[in-house]
């Protein structure tokens, strides 16, 4: 019996979870993927708001602007890449100055910190290569970028390193209502609970029906993305293009690993799991973002993708326990600025939490601090030196692009929360997130996934467990080893 | 620090070649590096026939052609490292670079000769739309999966490209038991060899559909159908001429690019066109003293002529060296014009050229009876004639010395002239 099981290791889960792993509690996360963060976390814009666009009265206006303050810590303490890097919303004309002056209010009700309106001429000095059309902008300094899916796999592995279990793969199909709480029904087995926190994501709906009647529902938007090489020395904030009737603004932004996102468009769409891109969107989201600057080099780009926001017909994050469902917890709605006021939110939640079991245990032994990764590229040549006397795997560049070493994706095997497909290599590491997207690495990636779980290669997929790379062994090496076993 | 006359850097035929030429030019101290576990470079995934025609007179496999180098390396003692990762060149030519063994070196050289290959073009780099599942590969991934690792990536496969390895790999899949639906070209042309397109498609009867792409991925996890599309002359995909595909598996042979992060870092001028870095007649780049060959100064379609030019880039560095190589002098420039996408090498100093010239360039189109002009400055020095050419397969040009001494001249251009 769990005190607590959440449904979706997404950003919210994952960060709940960790918030809830300081007291006593037995908690289980439960995800229908094969890695954590591996839905609408993996494919964002990985910005922090600053929290000027919400509405006060809103939760997303609540949360916002105090999520973002503590990221700062909470980054320290989970050793996730995070950068304050600043924010500007461009205007091109009165209108958009009269937005802007909207926002710069709004922020104020929210108490963003420090935001200014700044004119052309300091706008191309900080930015030289926007388009020089522009007239004015909002500047947020406390605006910054995150390892988003870090995010994730961080909370997650430090929740488990603080005795909290995680089953992947598992989907929740039924939930019974028992006196005890709630049993689950998943494709691997049943789970009885007390308290259930739905952190569900574009299913969050679903999940919710299967314990009251409706009362809300999500739809997922869609959104289109290009992703930059490296070195590329566009932009150094976060650019928004002004938000209009016609959509919220494409964001041209760096990312914490040096590369350039481009995106999104903003697409309702039926399917929850339409996570293909499209030409449509691809095409917007370009056109949108040549009005911030001309200077993007699109033959640079080295990936595109497309992620879910999970809209509520509520236009509001849904943070309560569910009407008619006592002890069920809806974490809904949860799209953007969803990642910046997590913090926030997961105090709400534990509070909610408190007054739900009338007082929470917290642990003598938390610990709040995962272990530090250790990122072989970023190190000085003297630190390189070190590690490789101490362990030589830290010599052996598997991904060529982003220099990982053996070491690092050996490590990120074998924590907890560890990888188990060659994407979850790729989201803990960066092996395959370069220029040739793992078209060298990828061979040895496997090999070394294939050792250090004891599996054979044929045996290690792409990202889910039905997402197979190889098929069989070729008929040379299949005639090999028949002879040896005749022999 | 460790200090050597010439590093090369990467172990594949241009590096092997460049490296065994300096010796042979009286180079003592030479090092080569290499990233990967063994000598020879891509050549040890290519097991196919066909290679060293040239250089050889006879028809190879890739390991059959760089094992040659390799026992001439090793029996020339000249010392190389595997698993050896360079991470940064400077402009004064100290290279710092690691491995298991000797963890992090740092190491001095005189000259270095830059051969660390291509990579190959992606999904990504093109946008395909749809989804990302597993099943989607390069050819040359899916190359090195087969017949080095000895593991099959699918068993239905669309093939988008037709460059030499998507070719190769439609052959080697089918004879490893796979169904190759089709080979799916956006140019109205192949960007393959002839004989690939008899030797690997027309003798396996799978059609070649030019002009057209793939315009979706489908499937969740793995790859479960493609859809391709006509294009129109702008290439774009013509509504209303889709044709699905039920297939696991779509290969790439969209392209291959020069890898130059460390001749960019090092400052190196790379030529927009080639991808790769600037280079003279000797092979050199815009930084003195460090030469390039082979596929990272531009993509050749065959082994051989690597050889030949990285042999080059093996003599000049041994020339430098050795204080051999006329550093000024006069200099001309080399322009691509009408109808010519690239020339190697950019710039001459005529003081270097020995008895003759090479230059290496690649059309942009397929042409029928035309002619090459060459001309300096304004006035045309030599006509050639001929009868094909096609973006896939280079031209090389000799020019000799004398015709480029009879005046002094600042700028060679050669074009392409419809009708002979």
């Amino acid at each position: 019996m769990y005190d607590i099981v959440i449904i979706g290791a997404g950003i919210a889960g994952s960060f709940i979870a960790r918030e809830l792993s300081r007291f006593k509690l037995k908690i289980l996360i439960v995800d229908r993927q094969n890695d954590v963060g591996n839905e609408t976390t993996e494919a964002n814009s990985a910005i922090i708001h600053a929290g000027y666009d919400a509405m006060a009265d809103q939760l997303k206006g609540k949360f916002n602007a105090p999520g973002n303050k503590m990221f700062d810590t909470i980054c320290d303490e989970l050793d996730v890449p995070f950068k304050r890097i600043g924010s500007l919303v461009l205007g091109f004309n009165e209108d958009d100055r009269k937005t802007i002056q909207n926002l710069y209010n709004n922020g104020l009700k929210n108490n963003v910190p420090d935001m200014r309106i700044l004119e052309k001429d300091e706008i191309l000095q900080m930015e030289p290569k926007l388009n020089e059309d522009v007239v004015c902008a909002l500047y947020a300094p406390t605006a910054g970028i995150i390892g988003a899916w870090e995010f994730a796999i961080a909370s997650v592995e430090n929740a488990m390193d603080n005795g909290v279990e995680l089953e992947l793969e598992t989907e929740v199909t039924g939930i019974e209502k028992e006196n005890f709480g709630y049993r689950i029904y998943t494709n691997k087995g049943e789970k009885d609970t007390k308290y259930i926190i739905n952190c569900a994501g574009v299913y969050a709906d679903v999940i919710n029906n299967m314990v009251t009647e409706p009362y809300f529902s999500i739809t997922p938007r869609k959104g289109n993305y290009y992703v930059l090489d490296k070195g590329l020395d566009l932009v150094n904030h976060i650019i928004f293009l002004c938000p209009t009737d016609k959509g919220k603004g494409v964001i041209i932004t760096p990312t914490v690993h040096g590369n350039i996102l481009i995106g999104p468009d903003s697409e309702f769409v039926n399917d929850k799991d339409s996570t293909a891109t499209d030409v449509s969107g691809l095409r917007y989201v370009k056109e949108r973002a040549l009005l911030s600057s001309k200077a993007i080099p699109f033959n640079k780009v080295i990936r595109t993708f497309a992620g879910l926001r999970a809209h509520s017909d509520r236009n509001d994050f849904i943070i309560e326990e569910a009407k008619g469902a006592k002890g069920f917890i809806n974490v809904a709605g949860f799209e953007s600025p969803g990642l910046s006021a997590i913090p926030a939110v997961a105090q709400y939640v534990v509070n909610i939490m408190q007054k739900l079991t009338g007082g929470l245990i917290y642990k003598d032994n938390f610990n709040p601090r995962r272990r530090k990764t250790v990122c072989f590229n970023l190190l000085s040549d003297e630190e390189k030196k070190d590690i490789i006397k101490k362990n030589p795997m830290y010599g052996n560049i598997i991904c060529r692009c982003e220099t990982v070493t053996e070491a690092e994706i050996v490590d990120a095997i074998n924590r907890n929360c560890g990888a188990r497909s060659v994407k979850a290599v790729k989201k803990r590491t960066r092996a395959g997130m370069g220029r040739c997207q793992g078209g060298f690495c990828s061979p040895r990636v496997m090999e070394i996934l294939a050792r250090e779980l004891g599996k054979d290669w044929t045996d290690i997929p792409y990202d889910s467990t039905k997402s197979y790379i190889l098929t069989e062994e070729t008929k040379r090496n299949q005639q090999d080893n028949d002879s040896k076993m005749g022999g | 620090m460790i200090s050597y006359d010439i590093v090369v850097i990467g172990g594949g035929p241009a590096g092997l070649a460049a490296a065994i030429e300096a010796r042979n030019y009286g180079v003592k101290k030479i090092l080569v590096l290499e990233r990967d576990k063994e000598l020879g470079g891509i050549l040890q995934q290519c097991i196919h026939n066909g290679f060293g025609l040239h250089i050889f007179k006879e028809e190879l496999t890739g390991p059959e052609y760089a094992e040659r180098f390799i026992t001439e390396l090793k029996s020339l003692k000249i010392d190389y490292k595997i698993n050896t990762m360079v991470l940064t060149i400077t402009k004064d030519k100290t290279i710092h670079a690691v491995n298991p063994k000797d963890g992090y070196m740092v190491i001095q050289a005189k000259a270095i000769v830059l051969a660390m290959g291509c990579r190959e073009r992606t999904a990504g780099a093109i946008s395909i739309p749809g989804t990302r599942p597993s099943g989607v590969f390069t050819a040359g991934t899916a190359q090195r999966y087969i017949n080095v690792e000895g593991y099959m990536v699918g068993r239905r496969v669309v093939i988008l490209g037709s460059g030499d390895i998507g070719l190769i790999m439609a052959r080697r899949m089918t004879l490893e038991g796979a169904k190759v639906l089709c080979v799916v070209e956006l140019m109205p042309f192949s960007g393959g060899l002839t004989r690939n397109i008899v030797q690997c498609l027309n003798d396996f009867d799978i059609p070649l559909y030019l002009s057209h792409t793939v315009t979706n991925i489908k499937g969740k996890d793995r790859v479960e159908g493609v859809t391709i599309a006509r294009v129109d002359e702008n290439r774009l995909p013509i509504p209303g001429t889709e044709i699905d595909y039920d297939c696991d598996t779509l290969l790439l042979s969209i392209g291959l690019i020069p890898e130059n992060e460390l001749t960019v870092k090092a400052g190196a001028q790379i030529d927009m066109r080639t991808n790769g870095p600037v280079v003279n007649e000797s092979m050199e780049t815009t930084i003195s003293g460090v030469f390039a060959c082979g596929n990272v100064v531009h993509v050749h379609d065959l082994v051989d002529f690597v050889t030949e030019e990285s042999r080059r880039a093996g003599r000049s560095a041994a020339k430098y060296v050795q204080k051999k190589l006329v550093e000024d002098g006069n200099e001309f420039k080399i322009e691509a014009l009408n109808g010519i996408s690239y020339i190697i090498p950019q710039t001459v100093r005529i003081d270097n050229v020995d008895k003759s010239l090479d230059l290496y360039l690649r059309v942009r189109n397929v042409y029928d009876r035309v002619k090459l002009v060459i001309k300096a400055d304004q006035e045309t020095i030599k006509e050639i004639n001929k009868r094909h050419m096609a973006p896939g397969e280079m031209e090389h040009i000799v020019l000799s010395k004398d015709l480029l001494q009879e005046k002094s001249f600042e700028r060679l251009t050669i074009e392409v002239k419809e009708g002979i």
